[in-house]
């Protein structure tokens, strides 16, 4: 099971991105669990610039925007 | 250039709608349907070049420039300027601004970019382009960028890193932080660079539709009902104190760019000074509560008082020039 941790302290684009990867794993059936990261330290601890950011088994896969269905599930491939 | 949106909007209130010559309703309408379609074509081109010099200049790369190159000074400017290109997302600004700090940047040097950022972006010079005209915009973003340079020089002459909070002294204290694994990416050629510089521009313009045109329809409220020079009696050039009370009664308020310029443009059209028009809506861009509430996390309240109060004071300054230089 993949553990995907979404970076974002909870702006409009961090719950939307939130969304889009929550309806990508459904969609496909993909088995993964989505934590949410809001806490500042925890997120800088990842080292990004910017947010929304997606952690896939805690390796930053996409930082800074909200990404489309086709883009989430390349990186859960 | 414009005058095929003109006949358009002419066109569909005068002969699709037949609404009657001269009406005030008729005059905003018109107004409204020829501001939004121009103000959101050129937004359109502006965002989608910006998008290509971010594209090549994201800010993992802009970070490694600012800690790497010896600039001699002039990395203030560099990275007021880097304000420019990097599309800002007020979300996003406490990770950049620990990342930027803990990579070695000097804390002047991050407020610099942090200032320039919001005021100084492609939406901004879009809307500025459509709303004012080329010659007004290049005053702008100039007086932008030197607003950022200027603030980050004085910020870090006061030494304020001992009023950074506890856990960003101590990651200061840790040194530096490394790279972030994917720093420097294969560079890509331009044509396969410009599907996702194409996208990302889509992104921008779908989130600042709505403030744009809900802005461009309350100042064609105002276009079409408040007479002319109603604000002048308050907001003249004379009075002195104009400038500073509209630039304090701007920055505890929060509005970005797309939402606050069309109505700051019949401000101006109905009397206020460009000048103290252009302060009031850099205040209310540039500086916010909200704001503030974000980067108490990383400053003490006491940083982020001198934080708005240089910033501030220097918005006050460039609002006197404006007025004076183009007026």
């Amino acid at each position: 099971m993949k553990t995907i941790k979404i970076l974002g302290t909870g702006c409009a684009r961090c719950k939307a991105t939130i969304a889009v990867v929550e309806e990508v794993i459904a969609e496909n059936g993909i088995d993964a669990r989505v934590e949410k990261v809001e806490d500042i330290q925890d997120i800088m601890a990842y080292n990004v610039l910017s947010i929304p950011a997606i952690v896939v088994d805690e390796e930053v896969k996409m930082k800074g925007k909200v990404p489309s269905k086709d883009e989430v599930k390349a990186l859960l491939q | 250039m414009f005058a095929w949106i003109q006949h358009f909007a002419d066109w569909l209130v005068y002969d699709l709608l037949s609404l009657e010559h001269g009406t005030h309703l008729a005059a905003a309408l018109d107004f409204f349907v020829y501001d939004s379609i121009k103000i959101l074509l050129l937004l359109f081109v502006v965002v989608f070049l910006m998008g290509v010099v971010n594209s090549y200049f994201p800010v993992e790369r802009v970070r490694l420039l600012l800690t790497q190159r010896r600039l001699y000074g002039l990395e203030y400017l560099m990275a007021s300027l880097f304000g420019v290109v990097t599309p800002f997302c007020s979300c996003s600004s406490v990770p950049l601004f620990i990342g930027f700090v803990r990579g070695g940047i000097p804390l002047g040097v991050t407020l610099a970019f942090l200032v320039t950022s919001p005021l100084v972006n492609e939406v901004a010079i879009g809307l500025f382009i459509g709303l004012f005209g080329l010659r007004i915009t290049a005053v702008y973003v100039l007086s932008g960028v030197l607003l950022g340079t200027v603030s980050g020089m004085i910020l870090q002459r006061l030494r304020l890193e001992r009023f950074l909070t506890p856990w960003v002294q101590q990651l200061l204290a840790a040194g530096k932080g490394g790279g972030d694994g994917a720093e420097e990416a294969a560079p890509l050629s331009f044509p396969a660079r410009l599907p996702q510089i194409w996208h990302d521009a889509l992104d921008i313009l779908k989130g600042v539709v709505p403030y744009v045109v809900a802005g461009i329809a309350v100042g064609g409220l105002m276009h079409g009902y408040v007479p002319e020079g109603f604000f002048e009696r308050y907001l003249s050039a004379d009075n002195l104190l104009a400038v500073p009370m509209a630039v304090l009664l701007a920055v505890p308020m929060y509005a970005n760019a797309s939402g606050i310029l069309p109505v700051v443009q019949v401000l101006v059209a109905k009397g206020v000074p460009l000048g103290t028009a252009i302060a009031f809506m850099m205040g209310v861009v540039g500086l916010s509560l909200p704001e503030a509430m974000l980067l108490k996390k990383v400053m003490s309240l006491r940083l982020i008082g001198i934080f708005f109060g240089v910033v501030t004071l220097c918005i006050i300054i460039s609002g006197y020039l404006f007025n004076m230089l183009l007026s």
